[in-house]
């Protein structure tokens, strides 16, 4: 018995020295480098982080060829944020001490985008963001910080407007208490002021299942449109509970609305009544002229529609590929520095990517952006990209 | 038969009974009057004249025509509190020590029933079920759900506070607090296994998201439905023939005379021939069952679960306990009725009386207040003169 085991184990020693050879051999030919993701990958806004993060792979995996072909090996080191700003900035301390990270697609929620990019700013690390959309993302000014999507300060008047084209003439607004739903309920309410709406509340709640208290005034005030600024989880529970008391307006939401687990969670009770919209900065998959072809290749790679933002996954990471193409080139087919994969971000110019063609303004922001509103059309969570388009802005990012 | 029923004291089913309805409207009627006040004196002020600019009607109807739907939701929430507070208080009673880890023991209750129903809605039988169908399917998730978390009570007993009874009154407690952490992860990981999303949706079903509507109050410009949900009515319904059940169990039976006797005073109970030991078990077994069929009732009430759901309504359920006087079965009850009260009265009311400055997001902060003043004044908690009758 002891024999067969010294004689397996010395065959494991020697199987795996030669696998270390191999290593060693490849790694002198090749560069590796990494590209890392931040996004929630478990928890309940996991739907649209793993699919964020799915869309870098197929990215990577599709778009990789020039890199390869300069002798480079790119990784993706997918982190887990788990929507959570601790964990957030924890991963990055992790991310930023790895020397082989050149760039970061990441985050979904701005609350946690926010300081984690404090951290890539001070070693340098580029970062594109496939989805936060609260102002302080790029008004800080951060070189390395750049986004492919709308702002809020831009979402929420795009939302006030629609309230006031819909005829609501009152208005409650609720908000999460992160960086990214307070920031967008803020803006939603001083247009709703400035535009002449009557803003019966202004609401935060942290509370995640029982909203009868916080419903009591909502409906002793019949408000003809509800607005809540944060993410779906809360807000479908919410919008359920309200509709289960009998309030028959109409519910609008943001971008983090946006996700087939609302339908899942509230199902029928958002088709009621007045109807539920939200808005967004990530159309379906489908509304982009370039995205046929990523629709069927995530289809075919992971069984499953691509939720929001994947598409945008895939194009961060795009941009982040194409960055580190162009400063290795600069450099002469050495390994790029960070600074210089963060300088080479900036200046793309006219970048094509499927959900749009990207330049970078002097603080990150993409120098058009586009706004939709959408309806929810069918209580079926299956049929979510089926919601369709009420309308569509592209606006550029307010000066500053 | 006739035997069967003149061996059921009739008085220890009526007695419950009397004391739910005592403290419901109790509370009730106190909380109500002093919002009532309240309003009448703030009327004429600032306060006043804000809430009479955005509704157009004056406060003190405003606070009239909202308080029966207050109180309902009050005692909604109430009874699910108090079902927990029973497993706190029981524990307490008889060992002494604060079992933290019967907030996940809720949470699994929770986690069972709303699996067992979603695997139900694939296979199809929830959608085909006839609504007197729906209502066993329910009921099967409940009793599910109880018997694993009373299963998951009596083995954390066992492995984890048994072999430290005999240590200081801290070890245990820290224990409990460990317990807690890991149950909260080990749900986590179980339920993250398939999908990552760890956290459940309770199916729709059935007729429980239906209302009954009792009427409408006009309201300044608006109108609003006074009605009551089906579920809000299974849940108290169901944590009400609980509290009575286990009322009886305690006051009535063999087995809970044993559970008063060992809490009052162990060594004797085991002179008596009491069996100690299978005395405790039963205790964390009944804690066990209230708490898991309060995980599925509250899932049923608002939906969603997490496996971090058990954390507050496991703190607010302790406080009730504490506040009704810890060890004391009628307390707990009483606590749970009072604390789900505070909480809704305060979250309804706070947002105009304070003009939006603090609005339902500080309902806590209020009721916890109201624990400490209660406490400062009455350490022993509202009940807690009764120390002979502690279970």
């Amino acid at each position: 018995m002891f024999k067969h085991m010294s004689k397996a184990f010395s065959l494991f020693v020697a199987a795996s020295m030669t696998v270390a050879a191999c290593g060693l051999a490849s790694a002198a030919d090749t560069k590796a480098i990494k590209v890392a993701t931040q996004s929630p990958l478990s928890g309940d806004q996991s739907v649209v982080g793993v699919d964020m993060k799915r869309g870098a792979e197929l990215a990577l995996e599709q778009l990789g060829k020039p890199l390869a072909d300069m002798g480079f090996k790119v990784e993706l080191a997918p982190f887990d944020d788990q929507a959570n700003p601790d964990t957030g900035v924890a991963n990055a301390k992790r991310i930023v001490s790895d020397p082989a990270i050149l760039a970061i697609m990441g985050h979904y929620n701005s609350g946690v985008q926010i300081p984690s990019s404090e951290v890539y700013h001070t070693s340098g690390l580029a970062n594109v963001s496939p989805a936060n959309t609260n102002p302080k993302v790029t008004t800080r000014g951060y070189l390395e910080i750049n986004r492919i999507v709308g702002r809020d300060d831009v979402q929420g008047v795009v939302g006030a407007d629609f309230a006031l084209s819909l005829g609501a003439k009152t208005v409650f607004v609720l908000h999460d208490k992160t960086a990214y739903g307070q920031g967008i309920a803020e803006f939603f309410k001083k247009r709703a002021d400035e535009i002449g709406m009557k803003v019966l509340g202004f609401e935060g709640t942290e509370e995640k299942a029982n909203f009868d208290a916080l419903l009591s005034p909502i409906l002793a005030g019949n408000p003809d449109l509800v607005y809540f600024g944060g993410m779906y989880s809360q807000a479908a529970v919410l919008f359920k509970q309200a509709r289960e008391r009998g309030y028959a307006g109409t519910f609008l939401s943001d971008d983090g609305f946006d996700s087939s687990d609302a339908s899942k969670i509230a199902g029928q009770t958002l088709i009621d009544g007045g109807g539920t919209y939200y808005s967004t900065v990530s159309g379906p998959a489908s509304v982009y002229a370039g995205t046929a072809k990523f629709i069927a290749d995530f289809k075919a790679k992971y069984n499953s529609d691509p939720q929001p933002f994947a598409a945008q996954g895939y194009d961060s990471m795009a941009i982040i590929l194409k960055a580190i193409e162009n400063a290795a080139k600069a450099g002469g087919g050495a390994t790029p520095t960070r600074a210089a994969v963060a300088k080479a971000v900036r200046e793309l110019k006219d970048f094509p990517g499927i959900t749009g063609t990207f330049t970078f303004n002097q603080i990150g922001d993409p120098t058009v952006a586009k706004y939709f509103v959408l309806k929810v059309n069918s209580a079926d969570p299956a049929k979510w990209s089926d919601n369709s388009i009420v309308k569509t802005l592209d606006i550029a990012p307010p000066q500053q | 038969m006739n035997r069967f029923l003149q061996s059921i004291n009739a008085r220890e089913l009526i007695r419950p009974l009397g004391q739910m309805v005592v403290f419901s409207l109790g509370s009730a009627i106190v909380l109500s009057s002093l919002v009532l006040t309240l309003a009448l004196g703030l009327d004429q002020t600032a306060v006043g004249l804000a809430l009479q600019d955005k509704y157009n009607v004056s406060l003190y109807t405003y606070t009239l025509v909202n308080l029966p739907q207050v109180v309902i939701d009050g005692l909604t929430i109430g009874f699910v509190y108090a079902a927990i507070a029973l497993g706190y208080t029981m524990v307490y009673g008889v060992l002494e020590f604060i079992n933290f880890a019967h907030s996940e023991i809720f949470a699994v209750g929770a986690f069972v029933g709303v699996e067992i129903l979603i695997a139900l809605d694939h296979s199809g039988l929830l959608r085909s079920a006839s609504l007197g169908m729906s209502y066993v399917l329910l009921t099967f998730a409940i009793i599910s759900g109880m018997v694993a978390a009373g299963a998951l009570a009596v083995t954390v007993e066992r492995v984890a506070y048994r072999p430290l009874r005999g240590a200081s009154r801290l070890v245990p407690l820290i224990s409990a607090i460990g317990v807690s952490f890991l149950l909260q992860d080990l749900i986590r990981l179980v339920e993250g296994l398939t999908t990552g999303d760890f956290n459940r949706i309770f199916p729709s079903f059935g007729n429980f998201d239906q209302r009954l509507n009792f009427g409408k109050l006009a309201l300044g410009e608006t109108t609003i439905n006074l009605g009551i949900s089906i579920k809000s009515i299974i849940v108290i319904v169901a944590a009400m023939l609980m509290l009575m059940g286990l009322n009886y169990l305690v006051n009535a039976t063999r087995i809970g005379k044993a559970i008063r006797a060992v809490a009052q005073d162990r060594p004797t109970a085991s002179l008596m021939g009491i069996n100690v030991n299978r005395i405790i078990s039963i205790t964390f077994l009944v804690g066990g069952l209230l708490g898991g069929a309060a995980g599925v009732l509250y899932a049923l009430k608002f939906t969603r679960i997490d496996p971090f759901v058990g954390f507050f309504p496991g703190l607010k359920a302790f406080a009730a306990a504490v506040l009704g006087g810890i060890g004391n079965l009628t307390g707990a009850l009483l606590g749970g009725i009072v604390l789900g009260m505070l909480e809704t009265f305060a979250g309804s009311y706070m947002g105009v009386f304070t003009m939006g400055a603090a609005g339902s997001e500080y309902k806590d902060i209020f009721a916890f207040s109201i624990l400490i003043l209660v406490l400062i004044f009455r350490p022993q908690g509202l009940m807690g003169e009764n120390v002979g009758q502690k279970a």
